[in-house]
């Protein structure tokens, strides 16, 4: 099936630490424009049932987003981004993304992600993205962001 | 739509236990399946560089095809586009009344809260910085009753189509919960002292034209009486006439502060934000014969008895709230 030179199926993605800081939950609630109380205001989070605020599914979305096109290169180009939440992100934790190539067809790749937090699987989700030929081989290297400062 | 909430829990569900009540609840929420959940909503802001660099600093994605001359958005931004920020969408341009409906329908059998369980994004074309974003979305599916580490609730799956300059460029579908909490705290607990920095306010008393004079004798440390002009009977608590003669005219006289209790009782449940029980609310006859509620304080709440002396006490209960309330007077508690 794989039509892409150097990519098989069942070949690991290097993975993406995330440190899953207050300012990065902040910043990408903010940035997706999601103003729900419970991703910036602990105090009201915490009168709804939460232990404290958590990351919204947006900034998931972004962050998984961001992690398959670290991965591939960035001529990659994101097709379909499809994902689940499960454990919530929640501030002073560290999230893991893990890839796994599920399907390749012609340039098309598509990727299974899972990332995980201290608690559990914050995410199970899969990548479809496209790819152009030369641009293949997965990078070594960290991807991580750089420490972020916890308020 | 609203880009509601984030993350909890498991989304792995249990079917819950049938009876006639869900079966009617589910289809009168089946009837929401189809219905339109944003009818033409277009997005606050067109497709700009300030926005894509703001989400790119967020996520620490340094890809450089979101940034310089050529620059399209992050795919995964599709629904950032639509959402109404701070201030909602106005008017008719974001939920449509089917959504509110089918959420107030929710709020009601109790599922209030919110949380976003999946997010599925296909992406037809790239965004650029300029192009405008309308949306349309549906209510696709309404979940049967569902339990789940959170709590029970239904799940409310929507498909928006987002267009840029009028092109399909991408669907978004957004499935969430709402759902009952299964571990919501009460607000305040029973027998113990409100924690962190703010203690719950205690409910202001309610000031009107009737009864302002009152308020404003307790302020100056008075316990005020409304006198009938005309037939010289004496009332409280204050109302605009005479109970024996009806007449409208009055005046005021103030109170000596003695008392005895009259009646009372000792409050120990439902326990209330602000209030620490068990405490004795008391039915106080005044000297001048009037009777009033207030609590009765000086002695534990378990030996207020009924014809203890009382004698009133404007207490600083809060920085700017005085309330009168009846001491007991030493020695009659035996």
């Amino acid at each position: 099936m794989s039509h892409i030179r150097g990519l098989r199926v069942g070949e690991e993605l290097p993975p993406l630490e995330i440190p899953v800081t207050r300012t990065l939950i902040v910043a990408g609630a903010l940035a997706s424009r999601d103003y729900q109380d419970v991703h910036h205001d602990t105090e009201l989070a915490k009168e709804k049932g939460s232990p404290d605020i958590f990351m919204n599914i947006l900034t998931t979305n972004g962050l998984v987003g961001r992690y398959v096109t670290d991965c591939f290169g960035h001529a990659a180009v994101l097709r379909k981004v499809a994902i689940r939440l499960g454990a919530p992100n929640y501030p002073g934790d560290t999230m893991v993304l893990r890839g796994t190539v599920a399907e390749v067809d012609g340039a098309t790749a598509r990727v299974d992600v899972v990332g995980a937090n201290g608690i559990g699987k914050h995410v199970t989700g899969t990548v479809t993205v496209e790819l152009s030929e030369g641009d293949l081989s997965l990078p070594e290297g960290d991807l991580s962001l750089p420490e972020g400062e916890d308020a | 739509m609203r880009g509601s909430a984030g993350a909890p829990g498991s989304t792995h569900a249990t079917e819950p236990t049938d009876g006639a009540e869900l079966a009617a609840f589910l289809r009168e929420l089946k009837t929401y399946e189809g219905r339109p959940a944003a009818e033409a909503g277009v997005g606050k802001d067109p497709v700009n560089e300030p926005m894509i660099r703001h989400w790119c600093e967020a996520m620490g994605d340094e890809n450089p095809a979101y940034a310089g001359p050529d620059a399209v958005a992050p795919p995964t931004m599709l629904q950032a586009w639509t959402m109404g920020g701070l201030n909602g969408h106005k008017g008719d341009a974001g939920r449509s009344a089917a959504y509110d409906a089918l959420f107030g329908l929710l709020d009601g059998a109790g599922f209030t809260s919110v949380v976003a369980t999946d997010c599925e994004q296909e992406y037809l074309r790239p965004l650029r910085p300029g192009d405008v974003i309308t949306f349309d979305a549906v209510i696709e599916s309404v979940s049967a009753q569902k339990t789940t580490k959170l709590g029970t609730g239904h799940f409310v799956t929507t498909r928006m189509d987002v267009q840029a300059n009028g092109e399909p460029a991408g669907t978004h579908r957004f499935r969430i919960l709402k759902y009952a909490p299964a571990h919501s705290k009460p607000r305040a607990e029973p027998h113990s002292k409100p924690r962190g920095k703010q203690p719950p306010a205690r409910p202001r008393p309610v000031i009107n034209r009737d009864n302002s004079g009152f308020w404003a004798g307790v302020e100056r440390q008075q316990l005020l009486v409304q006198r009938c002009t005309d037939c010289a009977a004496l009332r409280f608590p204050w109302l605009p006439g005479c109970n024996g003669c009806g007449s409208p005219r009055w005046d005021t006289v103030e109170a000596s502060g003695e008392g005895t209790v009259y009646s009372y009782v000792v409050m120990h449940h439902p326990p209330f934000p602000a209030f620490n029980p068990p405490y004795a609310v008391g039915l106080v006859e005044l000297a001048e014969g009037v009777r009033m509620i207030s609590n009765v304080v000086g002695v534990p709440a378990d030996e207020v008895r009924i014809g203890m002396p009382v004698r009133v006490e404007f207490r600083q209960v809060e920085k700017d709230l005085v309330l009168p309330v009846f001491r007991a007077v030493p020695g009659s508690a035996d």
